[in-house]
C-alpha cells in the first residue's frame, strides 16, 4: 500500500477532493490515448499518467490567485489547478473555443482565472518565470504562492540553476516541485545526474530541499503543506523532490525501449490511484457508492468536454495576426 | 512667449532620467539588473541614484543570471508588473535567448492574448572600444526576426529619453539596444526636454531633407550618415537621412515616401552586413519600389566576421563615413 497512514491525514474531505483530482487526472488522459490510439484525434501527447498523486497532493494546498507554471508534460497540473475540461480538451484540440483561442495548444495550456499561468515547452524555463510571479506577490505584499513544476532531467539544465538560486537570495515564495518520473526523456536519470536524489541540490542554494514518495498522496501533502505554508508565511522558496513513474514514455507512440520491462511492470502494477482509492475505502474515510458517484461524473464530464471540443470550430486565419503584438504588427 | 536654455545632456543621464520618470509615474516599474544598485548605478552608471530614490526592491541587483533575469521579468510582467531589465552587454542576450525568443516573445501568441508581457529589456552595444569579439556586437536583427518583440535603437539622447519612457509603458516586450559610445561622449550630447517626452515607437525621424539619395539608418550610424552628407553637400549631391529609430515597429511608409522622391537609397548600421537589418529594409524597398527605382539599393554595415580587438581591425570592421560616402556615389554613376 502506497498511501502513508499517520494520525495527522488530511480530513476526509481532502483525501477525497484529491481523489476525485487524481481520477479526473487518469479519466482523462485514458480518454486523449484511446482517441489518439482509435485515430479519432491527431495530435503531440505527452502522459502524465502515474504522476497524478503528486498535483493532486500540492493542489489541494492552492487558492484560485495562487499561480502555477508547469511543462509540455502538465495535464495533470491544469486539472489539480482547475483549468475547465472543456476548454482543456478544445484547446488541445486546436479549437476556436479552448483555453487560447487554440494558438499554443497542449505544450501552451494557460487559463490565468485558475491560476495556471504559464505552460512551456522548453525543459526547465518555467523556473526562472515562476520567480518573477513570485517577485510580483513579494512586491505587492500578498500572500500568493507559487509552484513550479518540472522533471528530473530539468534539474540538469542551466536555468534551473540559475533560478533556484535566485529564489533562494530573494526568498521568494515559490515552491519548486520537481516531479521525479526517473526518465529526462530517453534518457534514466542514473546516466545524466549526477547525484542520487534531486533534493541534494537544495543544499547548494541554501535552500529546503525534501524527497518525498510523489505516489503517496498523503505524504506529498504533507510536504507540499509545509512548503506552500512557508512560502505563504514569507520564509522563502521549498524544493520538493515527487518520486513518481511515468507509466508511458516520454511521448505518445514511444516504443519505451529504453525503459526495462519489469520496472514498467511493476510501477503499473502499483498504479497510486487505484491504490489510494482502496486506501481511502478501507480506512473508511469514503464509500463505494460517494466514489462511483464522482466517477461517474467525471466520465460524463469528458463525455461533455469531448463533444464541445469535436463540434468547436478551428480558429478563424483571422487569428494569424491577432495577439502576436496588442496592435496588428506585420 | 518663454524661452528655454538648451538643456545638453548626454544619453546615459537621458537614459536616467526616463527610467526616473517611469517610475516615479507608476509603481510597478521596478529595475533589475547585474550591478545596477549604489554605490555603482551599475557598470556604465545608467542607473546612478535611482535604488538610493526608490529602494533596493524596486532597483534590484542580481547574481550573474541572464536567464533568471529575463525569466522573473517575464514572469512579473505577467504578473502585471513593468519590469525593466538590463542586459549589460548584448552579445550576454546570447545567455538568456531562450527566456526573450520562446517565452518574452511568445507568451502573448501562445496564451491567445490572455497573458502578456510587458517588459523592457535594456542593453549596451557596439563596437570602438577594443573590448573584443564578446562585448561589441549588434545583434538586433535576432531580435528582429522573432515575432512578439519589439526593437528600439536609439540615435541620440532626447530620443532615447522619449523612446524609453514610451517603451516602459508599451504593452508588449520591447528591446532596447543603446549604442555604448554613445553614453557619456559629449559630441552626441545634445538638447533634452525635462519631463515626459514620449516619442512613439514606429515612428521614423527625417533628421534631414534631400532629393538626390536617401540614406536610412538607426543608432550611432545616423550621425555618420549625416556626416556623409555635409561632406556630398559639397560636391552638390543633397542627401536625405532617416533615423529609423525603432525597427519594429518599423515605419514603412516615411521610408517609401522618400526613396520613391529620390529613387535611391542606402541602409547603413554597425551590425554585420549579412541578413542584417539592411538586407530586409533593401528588400521591402525594392519589393516595393522597384521600377521606380534609378539605382539597386545599395547596403553599408559591419563586415562579416567576429568583432576584432586590434585598433586597426576594430576599425575595418565597423562602417566608416567614407564606406557611405562612396555607397552614395556608387548610385550616382
Amino acid at each position: 500500500m502506497a498511501t502513508t497512514n499517520r494520525p495527522d491525514s488530511p480530513d476526509r474531505e481532502t483525501l477525497v477532493q484529491m481523489y476525485e483530482i487524481q481520477n479526473k487526472i487518469k479519466t482523462t488522459d485514458e480518454r486523449f490515448r484511446s482517441m489518439l490510439t482509435s485515430g479519432q484525434i491527431q495530435l503531440i501527447y505527452y502522459s502524465p499518467r502515474g504522476q497524478e498523486c503528486i498535483s493532486a497532493g500540492y493542489a489541494v494546498h492552492l487558492r484560485p490567485d495562487d499561480y502555477v507554471v508547469t511543462i509540455y508534460r502538465g495535464l495533470h497540473d491544469h486539472l489539480a489547478k482547475g483549468v475547465p475540461m472543456r476548454e482543456l480538451w478544445a484547446e488541445f484540440l486546436g479549437r476556436s473555443t479552448g483555453t487560447c483561442k487554440g494558438k499554443g495548444g497542449p505544450m501552451h495550456i494557460t487559463h490565468p482565472d485558475s491560476g495556471l499561468v504559464v505552460t512551456t515547452g522548453i525543459v526547465g524555463s518555467g523556473i526562472p518565470i515562476a520567480n518573477g510571479f513570485g517577485l510580483a506577490a513579494q512586491l505587492s505584499g500578498t500572500d500568493q504562492v507559487t509552484v513550479v513544476n518540472f522533471g528530473d532531467g530539468a534539474s540538469n539544465i542551466g536555468a534551473f540553476h540559475e533560478g533556484m538560486n535566485m529564489a533562494a537570495v530573494w526568498k521568494l515564495p515559490v515552491v519548486f516541485v520537481c516531479q521525479n518520473n526517473l526518465y529526462g526523456e530517453h534518457t534514466p536519470m542514473s546516466m545524466s545526474t549526477g547525484v542520487e536524489y534531486i533534493s541534494e541540490r537544495g543544499a547548494a542554494y541554501g535552500m529546503p530541499a525534501v524527497t518525498v514518495n510523489g505516489n503517496d498522496p498523503v505524504a506529498m501533502w504533507h510536504a507540499a503543506g509545509e512548503a506552500i505554508a512557508r512560502a505563504r508565511a514569507g520564509e522563502g522558496p521549498t524544493l520538493i523532490e515527487a518520486r513518481t513513474y511515468r507509466f508511458y514514455g516520454h511521448l505518445m507512440g514511444d516504443a519505451m525501449e529504453y525503459m526495462p520491462k519489469e520496472e514498467r511492470k511493476a510501477a503499473m502494477a502499483a498504479d497510486p490511484v487505484p491504490a489510494f482509492r482502496a486506501w481511502l475505502l478501507e480506512n473508511g474515510h469514503a464509500t463505494e457508492a460517494q466514489l462511483a458517484e464522482i466517477e461517474d461524473k467525471i466520465v460524463a464530464m469528458v463525455d461533455d468536454a469531448v463533444e464541445f471540443a469535436m463540434n468547436s470550430p478551428e480558429p478563424s486565419l483571422d487569428e494569424l495576426y491577432t495577439d502576436v503584438y496588442e496592435e496588428i504588427i506585420k | 512667449m518663454t524661452t528655454t536654455e538648451p538643456r545638453i545632456i548626454p544619453m546615459g543621464l537621458a537614459l536616467n532620467e526616463a527610467m526616473d520618470i517611469a517610475m516615479g509615474l507608476d509603481e510597478k516599474v521596478f529595475l533589475l539588473g547585474e550591478d545596477i544598485a549604489e554605490p555603482s548605478g551599475g557598470v556604465y552608471k545608467i542607473t546612478k541614484g535611482l535604488s538610493t530614490k526608490y529602494g533596493t526592491h524596486r532597483v534590484r541587483k542580481t547574481p550573474i543570471s541572464e536567464a533568471a533575469i529575463i525569466g522573473a521579468a517575464v514572469g512579473a510582467a505577467i504578473a502585471g508588473y513593468k519590469p525593466v531589465a538590463e542586459i549589460m552587454i548584448m552579445d550576454f542576450i546570447a545567455v538568456c535567448l531562450d527566456q526573450i525568443t520562446n517565452h518574452a516573445a511568445k507568451i502573448r501568441y501562445m496564451s491567445g492574448g490572455q497573458t502578456t508581457v510587458p517588459m523592457v529589456i535594456r542593453t549596451s552595444a557596439g563596437a570602438g572600444r577594443q573590448f573584443g569579439a564578446q562585448h561589441s556586437e549588434m545583434l538586433e536583427a535576432w531580435a528582429v526576426h522573432t515575432p512578439g518583440l519589439k526593437v528600439v535603437v536609439p540615435s541620440n539622447p532626447a530620443d532615447a529619453k522619449g523612446l524609453l519612457i514610451s517603451s516602459i509603458f508599451d504593452p508588449d516586450p520591447v528591446l532596447f539596444v543603446e549604442p555604448m559610445l554613445m553614453y557619456w561622449d559629449p559630441q552626441y550630447a545634445c538638447d533634452v526636454p525635462v519631463g515626459d517626452n514620449r516619442i512613439p515607437l514606429g515612428k521614423a525621424n527625417i533628421v534631414r531633407e534631400g532629393k538626390d539619395v536617401t540614406v536610412i539608418s538607426y543608432g550611432k550610424q545616423v550621425h555618420d550618415a549625416v556626416k556623409a552628407a555635409d561632406i556630398l553637400a559639397g560636391e552638390g549631391v543633397s542627401v536625405e537621412v532617416i533615423d529609423l529609430r525603432t525597427l519594429v515597429p518599423l515605419d514603412e511608409a516615411t521610408v517609401l515616401a522618400s526613396v520613391s522622391k529620390t529613387k535611391r537609397a542606402v541602409v547603413v548600421h554597425e551590425a554585420v552586413t549579412r541578413c542584417g537589418f539592411g538586407a530586409e529594409l533593401s528588400s521591402r524597398i525594392h519589393e516595393e519600389l522597384f521600377g521606380t527605382l534609378a539605382a539597386p539599393v545599395a547596403r553599408v554595415g559591419g563586415q562579416n566576421t567576429p568583432v576584432p580587438y586590434a585598433k586597426n581591425l576594430e576599425t575595418a570592421f565597423v562602417p566608416q563615413v567614407a564606406d557611405i560616402v562612396a555607397a552614395i556615389k556608387s548610385l550616382n554613376k
